[in-house]
């Protein structure tokens, strides 16, 4: 994303959550379509639920979400998808009983039957496991392997921008590399990411750019270098003096409650 | 001075994952000592190994010097060491006050000395009932039904049952998970206040920081199964360990 002009996905002030607990409040985010975008932040800051507003799996209570220029606010979710937004949930996002063939057929689905023979072979060029196995069942794979299977799956299906939550959770360090490898080749084909990840070193060394939420709210943002050496970053995370707390959260205290603050 | 709260060494594997690896870690009386630790690190199961949820598969948790890691969590309750949880078990179609005393009821009310000291034990519960009611300002609702609490109120409920079995050390898991901005404050009064006029100890796991370190004396760290750091609040959040643990590391 070079020029002030629109980008690809643009989230307005979105407020969601899950029946009576308000999770966002008021969130804003750009993504390009040839860009990795990192959103980081301490538990319970609502990245995860960023990621399910955008895709319509979470109740939205305000703001709007618009993809390619359009208003997509309150579309659902295989809508979406056809227009070229999709989602890789963090477990349960390979058909496991399904053998990586059968997999990636039923991702290609979405696309037009002329093109669906097309669409695969891209994917298998750049995941060599889907040639090499493709009648082993997603189930048995290891879990970066699943991984790789899951960000096939959604690729078969033309995206121009993917939603990642966590792409590195519970794998062994060589896997996340691979993982992260791929991400990278990905943004090469014109394809852009948001991913959520509790790794926040790791994912803003990869991302061109970052947001870190805090509370449900927009806290920092800036590109992945400057939010690596950016203090304020930790701080947040370990609950530090510099937090930037708005006037409207829950963070306000009485003061002389707590002798041991300054 | 001997510790309240002495974990040594304790490991619990699920499926051959360690999730508690080698633990070790004390907690003096009168204290305030705040459990930290990304998602993951074994808090929770540490806190099960030590409130007898979850049996040890090896080391020794010992409150104030006497072994506990092979006792049930009633028997574990009964010496002194009582938990709440995250999600707070109150019965919904009891009064707020019944809930209360149910939780002083584990007392042996009926052995000895007969129905008269059984009666002046029901009215010292009753009162004390009523005084932590009072405390955390649910006194109006003793006589509504449990049920009709808000997700907030129904915590400060669960804490007053725990209170009610004359805990000497309180572990609490997540006092703060989906608590509304006024309770958050009371629940902070309440626990220092406790501490200052009671002299209770309290083991806490939270993941709202903000709370662990305003509120805590001491801070343990855990990552990996494993405590990486222990100290006061503001040591840890300068430590370089910690702040990795939470940050994860570049490569």
């Amino acid at each position: 994303m070079s020029s002030a002009g629109p980008s690809l996905l643009e989230v307005e002030a979105l407020e969601a959550g899950y029946d009576d607990t308000l999770v966002l409040r008021a969130v804003s985010l750009r993504a390009g379509s040839d860009e990795i975008v990192a959103i980081i932040g301490p538990n319970g800051a609502g990245k995860s639920t960023l990621l399910k507003a955008v895709y319509g799996l979470v109740t939205r209570y305000g703001g709007a979400v618009r993809f390619g220029g359009d208003d997509v606010t309150g579309m659902r979710a295989d809508r979406l998808t056809r227009l070229g937004l999709n989602y890789v949930p963090q477990t349960d996002n390979v058909f496991p009983t399904l053998t990586l063939a059968e997999n990636m057929h039923v991702g290609s689905l979405v696309v037009p039957k002329p093109e669906r023979r097309s669409a695969v072979e891209c994917v298998e060029e750049i995941f060599p496991l889907l040639r090499e196995r493709p009648r082993q069942r997603a189930g048995t794979l290891s879990g970066g392997q699943r991984k790789l299977v899951a960000l096939a799956r959604a690729l078969v299906t033309r995206p121009r921008l993917l939603l990642l939550d966590e792409p590195s959770a519970g794998l062994a360090p060589q896997a996340i590399d691979l993982v992260f490898e791929k991400l990278g080749e990905i943004r090469r084909l014109g394809i852009g990411i948001v991913m959520v990840e509790q790794n926040a070193r790791r994912a803003l060394g990869l991302a061109d750019r970052g947001y870190v939420l805090d509370l449900g709210r927009n806290a920092i943002e800036g590109r992945g270098a400057a939010l690596l050496a950016d203090p304020k970053v930790a701080e947040l995370y370990l609950g530090g003096p510099a937090t930037m707390q708005s006037s409207s959260t829950s963070t306000s205290t009485p003061s002389g409650m707590n002798p041991e603050t300054k | 001075m001997s510790a309240r709260l002495e974990v040594r060494d304790v490991v619990h594997a699920f499926d051959g994952v360690r999730a508690v690896d080698g633990a070790t870690l004390s907690v003096e009386p009168r204290t305030i000592t705040g459990l930290i630790g990304p998602n993951g690190a074994g808090k929770s199961t540490l806190f099960n190994c030590v409130s007898g949820f979850l049996r040890p598969q090896a080391g020794r948790v010992l409150l104030d010097g006497l072994r506990i890691d092979r006792r049930s969590p009633h028997r574990i309750a009964r010496a002194g060491l009582v938990r709440t949880f995250q999600t707070p078990r109150t019965l919904a179609r009891m009064t707020v006050l019944e809930n209360v005393l149910l939780a002083a009821s584990g007392h042996p009310g009926e052995q000895l000395g007969g129905a008269l000291a059984g009666r002046r034990r029901e009215r010292e519960a009753r009162a004390r009932a009523h005084e932590l009611l009072e405390l955390v300002r649910l006194e109006g609702q003793a006589n509504s039904l449990a049920g009709t609490l808000s997700g907030g109120q129904r915590k400060l409920l669960d804490f007053v049952r725990a209170l009610m079995t004359g805990p000497r050390l309180l572990l609490l898991d997540e006092p703060m998970a989906g608590v509304g901005p006024a309770v958050r404050v009371q629940m902070l009064e309440h626990i220092l206040a406790l501490r200052e006029r009671e002299g209770l100890t309290f083991l806490i796991v939270e993941h709202d920081l903000d709370f662990v370190m305003r509120a805590s004396d001491r801070v343990i760290v855990m990552t990996d199964g494993r405590v990486i750091a222990d100290g006061r609040p503001d040591e840890v959040r300068a430590d370089v360990r910690v702040v990795d643990a939470y940050l994860g590391t570049l490569h």
